[in-house]
């Protein structure tokens, strides 16, 4: 579903910002994966996902999903294929517009739009069933402006939204770090539920060692701009947090300072 | 006072005008959320190619046209400055407002004003609007519903239509959504810049109406008849908002607003100028009127800041 062929980003080239974000990443997802991403701060991980999504092109390598080349597309392009829900709730959505609309909006992701109405009276009658289904009391506040909503709302708005038009592939990151850890308990369940229904093959970055254990069925960690750990099936289930933890540093040579950065 | 009575319907009318291209403000400021300063020029654009056009005895309507045409080209232009090429918005606009002094001076002939000749009433009576027309109802010369408030009122609430249409399209909706977050727009699959390009050659082609209906008005295009537009059309904007925000929630109601916030600044100012005020300082007055109610929401959040909200899943 998804081919990442040993991708390369340097950002801020020949100056003193240099930053080599990524250095020779491939990963192989198949139809229906859903692979956790941890690594410390500034491993890459966001940036292996912007690549994905398009937010700039690659310095080398190529990124394919569902057997198109999407190397040079633009982003606007790619989103056909893509849902994203982002770290920072205030990125999903648009604020000044209604929560009908937004929906309304993603339903449409990847295709023309025209001179036909934004949103249609049998749209609005399914979205209400839809944000029932959420449970989140947002059914009877479909004209309601997004940016009234809370940040989990928001980003259970944002999740729905990603999986409206049924995309190839999820891009999820880091989208509960914003929230308090009751809220991110809910939209985490969310999030597997949709994933689950939809059959969605998705990529979850977190920073949340248990989580990543716990949540799909392969596991890759970043380091330094390298995929450095990746383990799957059985072996994934299996996995505990101080495993991972030795397995780390055992790949990285890192002391254990570094573990715990990495658990920050 | 009795002077500025007798100017109301003339002041009223000119408002209604500027309130077309308020409206075409709108849409670049609020909407796309770019503060668009091509307009300065292409108002003049509009007026001078619609003057050049029906004085060499072209249709009216089909000067008008061509007057909204060129209009979207400016916009176009500052479109492509800001997207393809990168330059942030606020300096594609002074760029292009610059470009147009030229192009309206030669659209002109060269010349800082062309007038529509109204001695001849055969041409006078061609026109949409005329501050003739004004006094000619007045007097009962000419039926009431040649009344540049009619005729201007007509035209404001068509634009209200056919904007509330459009921006209630998949098309329009894709555009209040770059506005709103580009960001999320390229997320679902918008090409922001080409919303960003079309909304600025709208907003353009409407600031040029607006132009080519002053110059009726007037009856003739002058190289300055734009400078200070934005200002103006910001003015409106604000003043439509600070005054019906809490009653108009509906978008065809905010664009009247608009319209109506024209109005109100337009006759303010004639207020001034009747008090005796000196019509050079007219630009400060502006000026000033507009910073300080740009001013008033960054104020506001500083000085009064809102209770904090909490990120439960439940409260709103
Ligand atoms: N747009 C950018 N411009 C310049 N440098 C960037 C940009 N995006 C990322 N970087 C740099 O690339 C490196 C990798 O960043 P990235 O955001 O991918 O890290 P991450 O693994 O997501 O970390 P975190 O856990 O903090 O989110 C960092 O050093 C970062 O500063
Ligand atoms: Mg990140």
């Amino acid at each position: 579903m998804l081919e990442i062929k040993e991708i390369w980003k340097t950002f801020n080239p020949g100056t003193v910002n240099e930053k080599q974000a990524l250095r020779g990443v491939s990963l192989t997802l198949k139809d229906g994966d859903f692979v956790t991403v941890i690594g410390g701060n500034g491993a890459g991980k966001s940036t292996m996902l912007n690549a994905v999504a398009g937010t700039w092109t690659v310095d080398a390598g190529s990124i394919s999903i569902g057997g198109t080349d999407v190397t040079h597309l633009p982003e606007f392009k790619r989103a056909k294929f893509i849902g994203r829900v982002f770290q920072d709730p205030m990125l999903g959505t648009a604020p000044s517009m209604q929560i009908v609309e937004n929906l309304a909006l993603a339903s449409r992701r990847g295709q023309r739009r025209g001179l036909g109405w934004g949103v249609t009276k049998e749209e609005k009658a399914s979205y209400q069933k839809m944000l029932r289904n959420l449970d989140l009391g947002l059914e009877n506040r479909l004209t309601s402006k997004v940016g009234l909503l809370s940040g989990g709302q928001r980003q259970a708005l944002t999740l729905l939204m990603a999986s409206l038009q049924k995309p190839k592939l999820l891009l999820l990151d880091e989208h509960t770090a914003a929230l308090d850890p009751k809220t991110a308990a809910k939209v985490l369940e969310l999030s597997d539920r949709i994933v689950e229904e939809n059959h969605l093959t998705t990529m979850m970055v977190t920073h949340n060692m248990k989580d990543a254990i716990v949540h799909g069925n392969r596991l890759i960690m970043l380091y330094n701009g390298r995929i450095v750990i990746d383990v799957s099936g059985e072996e994934k289930k299996r996995l505990t947090v101080p495993q991972l933890l030795e397995l780390f540093s055992k790949v990285s040579g890192s002391d254990e300072a570094d573990d715990k950065l990495l658990l920050s | 006072m009795l002077n500025l009575i007798n100017a109301l319907p003339g002041a009223v009318s000119q408002g209604l005008i500027w309130g077309i291209m308020a409206i075409g403000v709108y849409i670049t400021y609020k909407l796309l959320d770019i503060a668009d300063l091509s307009v300065d020029g292409s108002f003049c654009t509009g007026a001078a190619a619609f003057v050049v056009l029906f004085t060499n005895g072209v249709n009216l309507w089909l000067a008008m046209l061509a007057a909204v045409l060129v209009g979207m080209i400016a916009g176009l232009a500052t479109g492509l400055l800001h997207t393809f090429c990168g330059i942030p918005a606020i300096l594609s606009g002074i760029l292009t407002q610059l470009g147009l002094y030229s192009i309206n001076l030669a659209i002109m002939g060269m010349k800082s004003t062309v007038a529509v000749n109204i001695t001849d009433t055969a041409t006078l009576d061609k026109l949409l609007v005329s501050l003739r027309f004004v006094q000619d109802v007045a007097k009962g010369e000419r039926p009431l519903y040649r009344h540049p408030i009619f005729v201007v009122g007509i035209f404001t609430a068509a634009l209200i239509a056919v904007l509330y249409w459009f921006f209630g399209t998949e098309l329009g909706c894709s555009l209040r959504a770059t506005g709103s977050n580009p960001n999320m727009a390229r997320a679902q699959g918008i090409n922001t810049d080409f919303t960003k390009v079309l909304g600025l050659m709208l907003s353009n082609g409407i600031v040029a109406l607006s132009g080519a209906l002053l110059a009726q008005f007037n009856s003739a295009s002058e190289i300055n008849m734009g400078r200070g537009a934005i200002v103006i059309g910001l003015a409106a904007v604000i003043i439509g908002e600070v005054l019906f925000s809490k009653l108009f929630r509906n978008f065809a109601l905010n664009l009247l607003a608009v319209s109506i916030g024209a109005i109100i600044y337009y006759v303010v100012i004639q207020a001034v100028l009747a008090m005796g005020m000196n019509p050079n300082y007219l630009k400060l007055l502006s000026a000033t009127v507009v910073a300080v109610f740009l001013s008033v929401p960054y104020w506001k959040e500083k000085y009064m800041p809102v209770k904090v909200k909490t990120g439960g899943l439940q409260d709103a």
